[in-house]
């Protein structure tokens, strides 16, 4: 008894608000969740060592090489109402959207049919196989040479360069996602008299979203990494294109405004496809 | 009512890294239409290599399955299967997946909606149609499981260790449900298990498996199932007729067990 008390502090008396917790919490992952009051002190943090950088009259930095905050937000303002060189803010972004947008549904459309092939079939398998493992690897950028020639330098190559990015990634998830199917599920079904179509459309599909939603998240992300480098040239619209153009008058402030907008829509898709994943697949991870 | 018909199974697995495995060996017997048979036996003995040709997710290397005189070719619906989990659709719910056979044949939707109100009543499942099947226990997921296979009103329900993942207690209450279900449809069972007691008290017919080859050693004819429902279970199981049958296939099973470890140097 002696060691119990002790256990549970002064004689074991019940301290006020107390609550039972665990001793052991290092190494323990469902301990470690984060804690967004030091995710505020790091954002002010990074944001003081901005101000500091560019405090007083002769800053660390020189606004030709860093902007300071002050200039950051004006110009935001001003691209937000007048635009860059007459194209708003929300023009190029919208732009660089649309563009990834289409990428990724193209993506989607060609990839999940030949991921569930190659899950399904040997033969399928055989013929994708050596050309999803050459061509996976190869970053999108180093085909836009060829893209621009076969598709021209505007839309078309960018979002060809786009569908490029994603529909490995689309493939090698639709695979995953049939491979992983349980066999009692399949054999089940059969059981129940369904037939290789019912099968496929009633048990291999949805056994499958959950795969190809993370397939979607992830090529979402890379499409969008992609795309800004892609706008580098050919284009006046899109952020990447806003980019280019800024940095060749040096208008630092612009370049600043451009990152940070490409870093937030990055997290914002990132927030809506995980809404989304909540909302169509509840049973994610229930099986 | 149709009888099932084995007749000279055999089943040869090749080994990946050269040779094979016996895993049924010349199996032959004949199961009238009704009967609740129980396959009980270490690992190894071929039980469940059985059950799936029957199902017909595998062909034998030699000999046939027939039921009502009609060879067993591949998986069909008058041969329902009881997984022992995970075998739910977990994208659909309860009564979706109850419905999934009747769906599959392109039957009435309002007749089907009728059918499965009333197998969740059977089952014990009223008022649950509408959830998830993850948000169900382990135990209500089988009922949900022996719903979806009677959707389909088959002729023998093949049942490979149903029970083998619930907890103690809730495994005697899914026993007295199967019992229930047995009698109340006069389906032919053929359930795989682990557990002696559980193979006792449901067999109507207890076929004792052994191992290399795989083959049926023994075969019992039991009273235990028929009186299940009069009689409360756990006198049942405490009965001297009940305890005498526990030991000595107990008995049998180590004896079984005992070879294998001998065979194999004393490992696994």
């Amino acid at each position: 008894m002696k060691a119990l008390g002790s256990f549970t502090g002064r004689e074991g008396a019940v301290r006020k608000g107390a609550s039972g917790r665990k001793t052991v919490t290092f190494g323990d992952a469902s301990e470690v969740k984060g804690s967004p009051l030091w995710s505020v002190a790091s954002l002010l943090f990074v944001a003081f060592v901005w101000w500091w950088i560019k405090r007083g009259t002769e800053p660390m930095i020189n606004d030709r090489t860093f902007p300071s905050m002050r200039q950051t937000w004006d110009a935001f303002f001003e691209l937000a109402t007048d635009g860059y060189r007459r194209v708003s803010l929300w023009d190029h972004t919208w732009a660089s959207l649309w563009r990834v947008l289409k990428g990724l549904v193209y993506g989607v459309i060609v990839g999940v049919p030949v991921g569930f092939a190659m899950g399904l079939s040997n033969r399928l398998r055989g013929i994708f196989d050596p050309i999803v493992e050459l061509l996976r690897p190869v970053p999108p950028l180093a085909l836009l040479p060829l893209f621009i020639v076969w598709f021209g330098i505007g839309e078309g190559s960018k979002v060809n360069l786009l569908f490029f990015a994603a529909v490995w990634i689309m493939v090698i998830a639709a695979r995953a996602g049939v491979l992983g199917v349980r066999g009692s599920k399949v054999h089940a079904a059969y059981s129940l008299g369904a037939n290789k179509w019912q099968i496929l459309r009633y048990v291999i599909l949805p056994n499958a979203l959950p795969d190809i939603f993370t397939g979607m998240r992830v090529a979402l992300g890379v499409c969008w990494g992609t795309l800004v480098a892609a706008e580098l040239t050919g284009t006046t619209t899109g952020l990447g294109a806003m980019i280019f153009a800024a940095s060749k008058f040096f208008r630092m402030d612009v370049v600043v405004v451009s990152i940070i907008v490409i870093g937030v829509i990055g997290v914002a898709m990132d927030l809506v496809m995980r809404f989304l994943e909540r909302r169509l697949i509840p049973w994610r991870g229930k099986g | 009512m149709k009888n099932l018909s084995v007749e000279r199974l055999g089943m040869v697995y090749e080994l990946p890294k050269g040779g094979s495995v016996q895993a049924l060996d010349d199996v032959s017997f004949d199961l009238e239409a009704g009967r609740l048979l129980t396959l009980l036996g270490p690992s190894g003995c071929g039980k469940t290599t059985l059950l799936n040709i029957i199902a017909g997710f595998l062909a034998p290397t030699s000999g046939s399955v027939t039921l009502g005189g009609d060879p067993i070719r591949g998986p069909g619906q008058e041969r329902g299967m009881v997984f022992q989990q995970g075998a739910l659709f977990e994208w659909q719910s309860v009564a979706q997946n109850v419905a999934f056979g009747p769906r599959m044949n392109r039957k009435k939707r309002s007749e089907t909606n009728e059918l499965v109100q009333d197998l969740l009543a059977t089952v014990g499942l009223q008022g649950f149609g509408d959830k998830a099947v993850y948000e169900l226990s382990g135990g209500m997921q089988q009922r949900v499981a022996l719903a979806r296979c009677l959707a389909n009103d088959p002729e023998v329900i093949l049942m490979d260790e149903p029970l083998g993942a619930l907890d103690a207690l809730t495994r005697e209450k899914m026993q007295s449900l199967i019992l229930k279900l047995w009698q109340e449809t006069g389906k032919t069972i053929v359930l795989v298990t682990h557990s002696v007691e559980e193979a006792l008290y449901l067999g109507d017919r207890l076929f004792v498996m052994a191992p290399r080859p795989g083959r049926v050693e023994r075969e019992y004819e039991l009273p235990f199932a028929a009186k299940g429902l009069h009689v409360d279970p756990r006198e049942m199981k405490a009965s001297p007729e009940f305890i005498e049958k526990r030991e000595e296939l107990l008995s049998l099973i180590w004896e079984m067990e005992e070879q294998i470890m001998g065979h194999d140097g004393g490992m696994s």
